[in-house]
């Protein structure tokens, strides 16, 4: 079966969506938008062309990555181009949609944007802030297409990078991944191309792809969002791949968390076997692939390799030595090939785009592009996709608007529970993969999460490693010991009793832990406590010498007073201490029970600012 | 399995070829197919290790067998890494030694100091590499916590406390006895070894072959009452007609300990739950038959040997070949049974025999 037909169909579908008869309304539907109320603002809208005299169609769309403003509706009106509102809920639906579709009024104050060019007051989605400078390859249908329509995947170029490839021979499709310069983006970097040789040239009956979909790093979100929003793009690349190095069958091995992206990648699969490029005879070539979901029960440390084999296998989710490299002895046994999400969407692009396309992006060693998450202290939060190479002082303050309420930037942790953070004076930094490493940090999958001054490094370093005590397989000594030991540390440290022999302790046994540990996540375990410790040190210092705690978000070091010239006695303190540890008569100055206190902060929090009688110390 | 066959990561014997190596500047000869740590004990060269067993696939897991192997990043565990024609293997150096005794304080830091009531004192093999690495104290914060100790099996139990987590019960209850009835449970700082659903070792499906005690490299799992006896005895375990091949221990002219003897070729020092721990109760047992008895009229009277087996003997020639059948004990050796088949084919001319050794 050929694609020409379905795919002739398919444009005229989305030529036709695109220039509509009538209205088309699409909600933002991935997770992100489900968690800001997507739903409901979808039932609204719903009700609302039932109510008014409305003849629209109504889709339903991934997420175009700023989640910052979710949720999204996007409304296609005949004539006009495809305008996105942001921050939509219920209430706004029915004016939204009475002003614009029934008195022409598009609303230009809700408008976040709109598709390719201005109108009017609407500015040029792709012109904001947010989305001008990135530059989307594994993301590039997201948030565009519904989905769970094939034919808009299919429109929009889908699985012409796998019919590109059916076409060459498994070598040369390798020489062209190899061409694109691209690196595995789970990760660890390692060369894709040179990965599947490896595999290819594996001696074995059977071979296996497997597609990790076991996103765990606290604040990453880029793999949910992307299955979720454009799953075809993943399983191109996987079939890509599996042509390549000669396997027939594939697991994707996915997080039980992820239902929503469960849910749309089995709609995905239902539908490449309805139109034939799944099963025997793919594309009426010899090609046979078969592909399964198996969800992961919840474990971090089955995003590694061996241990996600020996999960998928139904064994406990434990890394074992290497060699032998899964590339030779993998799934059952067999060579398998393993990789991201993301790297499988990109393969999709490379194929269908041509190496050279992606190797003009990024730098020396690191090609292409890079999706992350922004997350934590920073105004714009959500999914993004750059050049590799580009500035965290760009990404941070062009991209995602810098910090919040004014507040001053501290630190950027990327990489994960495994990576690192980053402080200011190394903003400047390119992002690629060589020099995270250098700064002690790494690419990881792409989690940011953004730190500002009320952050406390040590604090920080703890909240990581409690991560990684409680998600190592338990196996190895350095790993299930040694993170265990450091936490004890950096709590006590935390609390006010840590000493100065620490500085020593934590570093030697970092490295310790570092060069010792089995697998990648107890290697990569010490890196928070060794970056705050090498990047912040006198936040440490205040900590175990003067026990201060600048931040203030070490609760044993901090405690509040009120002063009582300032104090006006309006009661709003007094009303949210949630200890009810706050005395004094209405109209008095009051006081805290520092005995009672937990230093909890909220009486700093609502203190009217003209008063400021709450004070830290 | 005998310590002369080389298992190597392949678990083929390879001995009939070599492959030079050189450990710290020493050169030798090492099987190949064997692990750098294989070869270096095989050579005389201590490389401290807790999770390693011959009997057992490597783990890699207490990572204190670390060298540094030239033209390999890191430090590779010498345990699970297989000997190449040429390789040139370190096994001291001041950062990895740093790293080893690291990785020796963060266990000892987890482990109970009682050592002088522990019953593994001085047989302790944590004990033998804080020695051998000249560490005498814990330099890190405690981070022994309370665990619950299973002692719901009649033969020995599982202190948890004590445990260090090197897995070597584990892959003996799967590898050597294919019973799987322990594994490690959860994750992280909460993993421990357990049976299935966390309960209790009497609820599962522990053969109670004590192959675990054995394996245990530290005071986690013991017997119930550990006693090191005076004197052992190599002899054969007279439970069943395996014939493995044991050492008795006695104390006080009593049975108190059965040890398997790692060289007998029957079972290369594995026990089962009778030969382990169930020879002492029925050796010495008041109602064990320690003299023949004759039954008279009165009833079962003490006899010497002679004159049973000629009342035996007398009896069993008043009858036709096919009129007897040769039953013998379950207590009996293989090749007690071999003669007493031999003694009904042969002597008595029948082919009705049987042994009850099912057990």
């Amino acid at each position: 079966m050929s694609l020409l037909k379905a795919r002739f169909d398919a444009q005229v579908e989305w030529e036709a969506f695109n220039n509509p008869q009538k209205p088309q309304i699409l909600i933002g539907r991935a997770t992100c938008g489900e968690a800001s109320g997507a739903k409901d603002v979808y039932q609204a809208v719903l009700d609302t062309i039932s109510r008014l005299p409305i003849d629209a169609d109504v889709h339903i769309t991934g997420c175009l990555g700023t989640c910052y403003c979710e949720p999204l509706v996007d409304i296609i009106k005949p004539g006009m181009p495809r305008i996105s509102y942001h921050s939509m809920i219920a209430e706004k639906v029915l004016p939204l949609l009475s002003d614009y579709l029934l008195n022409d009024n598009p609303r230009a104050d809700w408008a976040l944007g709109a598709w390719g060019q201005t109108c009017g007051d609407i500015p040029n989605l792709f012109d904001i802030p947010m989305l001008a400078q990135q530059k989307r390859i594994a993301l590039r249908n997201i948030g565009v297409i519904d989905p769970q329509n094939f034919n808009h995947c299919l429109a929009r170029g889908g699985y012409s990078g796998l019919e590109r490839a059916l076409g060459l021979t498994p070598d040369e499709v390798i020489d062209e991944i190899e061409k694109s310069g691209l690196r595995g983006r789970g990760g660890a970097g390692f060369p894709t191309g040179h990965k599947w040789r490896l595999c290819r040239n594996a001696k074995g009956d059977s071979k296996y792809i497997v597609c990790n979909a076991d996103e765990g790093d606290p604040g990453a979100f880029m793999d949910r969002a992307l299955l979720e929003s454009d799953p075809h793009a993943v399983l191109e690349g996987i079939l890509i791949g599996a042509y390549a190095i000669g396997a027939n069958n594939g697991v994707i091995y996915i997080r039980a968390e992820y239902p929503l992206a469960i849910k749309r990648l089995t709609i995905a699969i239902e539908q490449l076997k309805n139109n034939g490029l799944l099963g025997e005879h793919i594309l009426d070539t010899d090609f046979a692939f078969d592909l399964t979901i198996v969800q992961g029960a919840g474990a971090f440390v089955c995003g590694e390799g061996t241990a996600m084999i020996a999960s998928i296998e139904g064994k406990r989710g434990t890394p074992r030595p290497r060699p032998p490299f899964s590339t030779e002895s993998g799934l059952w046994g067999k060579p398998t090939n393993i990789n991201n999400v993301e790297t499988w969407a990109c393969v999709s692009a490379i194929m269908a785009k041509g190496a050279q396309q992606f190797s003009s992006l990024g730098t020396g060693k690191s090609k292409g592009t890079k999706t992350f998450s922004l997350a934590g202290k920073i105004k714009r939060t959500g999914l993004i996709e750059v050049p590799m190479g580009i500035s965290l002082q760009e990404i941070i303050f062009g991209i995602g608007g810098g910090i919040p309420n004014n507040k001053a930037f501290k630190a950027v942790q990327t990489g994960g529970p495994t990576g690192g953070c980053i402080p200011e004076s190394k903003l400047l930094l390119p992002v690629d993969f060589e020099a995270l490493i250098e700064a002690g940090s790494y690419m990881g999958s792409g989690g940011m999460v953004v730190l500002d001054e009320d952050n406390c490094m040590v604090e920080i370093a703890r909240y990581f490693l409690s991560f990684t005590v409680a998600e190592s397989c338990g196996k190895c000594i350095p790993c299930r010991l040694g993170t265990r030991q450091l936490l004890t540390i950096l709590t006590e440290i935390t609390q006010g009793n840590g000493n100065v022999s620490d500085f020593d302790t934590l570093y030697e046994l970092g490295k310790s832990i570092r060069l010792s540990s089995l697998c990648g996540l107890g290697q990569g375990a010490p890196n928070p406590v060794l970056t705050t410790l090498a990047y912040f040190r006198e936040e440490y210092e205040s900590h175990i010498k003067e026990h201060r705690c600048q931040a203030g978000e070490c609760r044993s070091l901090v405690s509040y007073t009120i002063t009582a010239e300032r104090c006006k006695g309006c009661g709003i303190c007094l009303r949210q201490c949630p200890v009810s540890a706050i005395k004094g008569e209405k109209g008095h100055s009051h006081v805290i029970d520092s005995a009672k206190c937990t230093s909890c902060g909220n009486c700093l929090e609502v203190c009217p600012p003209r008063f400021g009688a709450v004070c830290r110390v | 399995m005998p310590a002369t066959i080389w298992r190597g990561l392949s678990g083929v014997d390879t001995m009939n070829q070599t492959v030079n190596i050189t450990i710290d500047g020493k050169t030798i000869k090492a099987p190949a197919g064997a692990t750098v740590l294989e070869a270096a004990l095989g050579a005389g060269i201590y490389i401290p290790n807790l999770c390693y067993h011959p009997d057992l696939s490597a783990s890699g897991n207490c990572r204190l067998c670390i060298v540094q192997i030239h033209g390999m990043r890191g430090f590779p565990t010498a345990c699970t890494t297989s000997v190449v024609e040429g390789m040139s293997v370190n096994t001291n150096g001041d950062e990895l030694t740093g790293v080893r005794r690291n990785n020796l304080q963060l266990i000892i830091a987890n482990h109970p100091l009682d050592c002088l009531s522990c019953f593994k004192n001085q047989r302790c093999e944590l004990q033998r590499v804080a020695v051998f690495m000249g560490v005498k104290e814990g330099k890190l914060r405690s981070t022994v916590s309370p665990q619950v100790t299973d002692d719901t099996n009649p033969f020995f139990r599982l202190k948890r406390d004590y445990c260090i987590l090197c897995g070597r019960c584990t892959r003996t209850c799967d590898e050597i006895c294919g019973v799987n009835a322990i594994e490690m449970l959860h994750r992280g700082d909460a993993t421990h070894v357990g049976v299935f659903g966390d309960k209790m070792l009497f609820e599962s499906n522990c053969h109670s072959c004590g192959e675990c005690v054995e394996h245990c490299p530290v005071g986690a799992l013991a017997p119930h009452e550990p006693v090191v006896p005076d004197v052992e005895t190599k002899t054969t375990c007279c439970y069943c007609a395996t014939g493995c091949s044991i050492y008795l221990g006695v104390s006080d002219g009593k049975i108190k300990t059965v040890r398997g003897n790692r060289e007998g070729q029957v079972n290369h020092g594995q026990l089962c739950v009778k030969g382990r721990y169930g020879i002492s109760e029925f050796v010495q047992h008041p109602d064990r038959l320690r003299t023949p008895y004759i039954r008279d009229k009165e009833g079962l009277q003490p006899a010497t040997w002679d004159d049973a087996l000629s009342l035996v003997a007398r009896k069993l020639a008043t009858f036709s070949a096919d009129e007897v059948a040769i039953v013998p004990s379950a207590r009996t050796t293989n090749e007690d049974v071999y003669v007493a088949q031999k003694l009904a084919r042969a002597v008595i001319g029948t082919n009705n025999v049987d042994n009850c050794a099912r057990l």
